[in-house]
């Protein structure tokens, strides 16, 4: 354990040196305090910034992520020569990674979102929520990135495979999802909907912030369908259990892949 | 002494290691020749532990650390204590410094304190020149100096065995003659040295023994003198030259 704190310790000093990282936090900085000053009321500058945070976070985390575990190769090399054990390695390298790209997010987007909890304290729960889901969203994609990048050598074909993960979570479910309900338009699809969006992250989070919002009310028989059902303790257990498969399934299959990779 | 005991590795359908025996006594230089691709380099990460063999063990000093099958044994790093490794490329985390790096791998070793590690680093920075670049970042190192680092990597921390794939490969001749000067010390300290190179001029000045390896197979081990006079030639570069052409040589393993 001592050597994974301290390989996870190495990992955040590089990565805070990194002018990325920084970069990172600067825009969403600079897009949650544009959005909140020139967006009108803030339910709806949040909701024009959970967009963002779907469409950004995932995309980052895995890119990044990816060309990163490509390009310290030779380095992870040059550590497991070393008397570490490859899994701590991993845990270590993947930790190192992910905490500073969540405090990235966490302080760009939160600290012009909590300051103005005080005079808006109704959207407290959309904010925590936000600010969770934006987390989780980094750590499931950045260990989807490590899964990827363990599992293909070719620098090329890895970075194609992770794009190709980002846009099925990020556009193509969601057309398979249209083409689904279209298909079968007759039938009453709010559970088979409602079970389909536990299976993909971005929409698991998505669907976990607009129901923290008044406005989910409004979305008619399916929203209430959806609040109905992630208003209940069964509900929010599910969500849970799929939010926590999903930090957990990528991870553990990455950590297997890596403790049986010939480097 | 590190023991292989029928190490095969296969890449999907290539054979790397092809079931090899080999044996590498305490207190001598084994070079590990054999053209490109011929297994070196895999030879080395399978000891390593870098590279998972699918059958066969590796046995050192007596205990098997790696064994390769259905009763894979794979997780031991703490025998890696015993090795230092130089890389062929030495490319590290860019964005920190030299002295950051070595401190980095002292701590991970649970040496960060220790005097006796301490001096040794210094003192090996002092014989490679590396004063000047110690608090540059890495990216901005030359490749022979990063080369440099790596050696220090390896030899700091004293260990029993040293495997240099390449050592001198990018070394400018006053460092590359530092170090094979500290490899005839490690030799004479009693310690088991494996390299590989493709400078036999070289190997003839390092080695005593050859272990020469051909698609994964080994096709010779013993004495590098034992090589000439079986092949009846003067120069270690054309006895491999004949070996390579097919001349008649007992298979040893």
């Amino acid at each position: 354990m001592n050597t994974v704190i301290k390989l996870t310790r190495y990992g955040i000093v590089s990565s805070a040196r990194s002018l990325w990282v920084m970069g990172y936090a600067a825009f969403f900085l600079l897009a949650s305090e544009g959005l909140m000053r020139f967006g009108g009321d803030s339910a709806k500058a949040v909701a024009s910034l959970l967009n963002v945070v779907l469409l950004l976070i995932p995309l980052v985390s895995i890119v990044i992520g990816t060309m990163t575990v490509y390009n310290n190769r030779d380095y992870t090399e040059l550590l497991l020569s070393q008397p570490i054990r490859r899994k701590h390695l991993f845990v270590g390298q993947y930790l190192g990674f992910a905490l500073p790209l969540c405090a990235a997010y966490l302080f760009g987007v939160g600290v012009p979102l909590v300051a103005r909890l005080a005079q808006a304290s109704e959207q407290t729960g959309v904010v925590v929520m936000l600010l969770a889901t934006g987390t989780a969203l980094t750590l499931i994609f950045t260990a989807l990135a490590f899964v990827v990048a363990t599992r293909f050598d070719d620098r090329a074909f890895g970075l194609g495979a992770a794009l190709l993960l980002w846009l099925t979570a990020a556009a193509l479910y969601d057309g398979l999802m249209l083409a689904v309900i279209w298909q079968f338009r007759e039938y009453p699809l709010e559970m088979p909907v409602l079970a389909m969006s536990i299976f993909n992250p971005i929409d698991l989070a998505r669907t976990l912030v607009m129901l923290k919002f008044d406005v989910a009310a409004l979305m008619g028989y399916t929203g209430a369908v959806f609040e109905k059902f992630f208003g209940t303790a069964f509900g929010m257990t599910v969500a849970a259990s799929a939010l926590l498969f999903w930090l957990g399934a990528p991870f553990f299959a990455g950590l297997r892949m890596f403790a049986r990779k010939d480097f | 002494m590190i023991e292989l005991h029928n190490i095969t590795k296969r890449f999907g359908s290539q054979t790397v290691l092809n079931s090899l025996n080999l044996r590498f006594e305490a207190g001598s230089v084994t070079a590990v020749l054999g053209p490109n691709g011929s297994g070196k380099t895999t030879l080395m990460k399978t000891i390593l532990g870098l590279v998972r063999p699918d059958s066969g063990e590796i046995v050192l000093c007596g205990e098997t650390v790696i064994r390769g099958g259905n009763k894979a044994k794979n997780d031991d790093a703490d025998y890696r204590k015993s090795i230092g490794y130089m890389p062929q490329i030495a490319r590290f985390q860019e964005n920190i410094t030299a002295r950051e790096l070595l401190a980095m791998v002292r701590d991970i070793r649970e040496e960060a304190t220790n005097e006796h590690v301490l001096l040794r680093q210094d003192e090996l920075c002092t014989m490679f020149a590396l004063a000047p670049h110690l608090d540059k970042p890495l990216k901005t190192l030359s490749g022979g100096t990063r080369q440099k680092v790596s050696a220090v990597i390896a030899l700091m921390f004293e260990p029993q065995i040293l495997m240099l794939d390449e050592p001198t490969a990018g070394l400018d001749p006053v460092s590359a003659s530092t170090l094979k000067d500290l490899i005839f010390q490690e030799r004479e300290a009693g310690k088991t040295v494996l390299l590989t190179s493709h400078i036999l001029s070289e190997v003839q000045e390092l080695a005593g023994t050859i272990v020469f390896l051909l698609e994964g197979n080994c096709i010779f081990q013993g004495q590098s003198a034992e090589l000439l006079a079986s092949t009846g030639e003067r120069t270690l570069e054309r006895a491999i030259a004949r070996l390579l052409q097919g001349s008649p040589l007992e298979r040893t393993t």
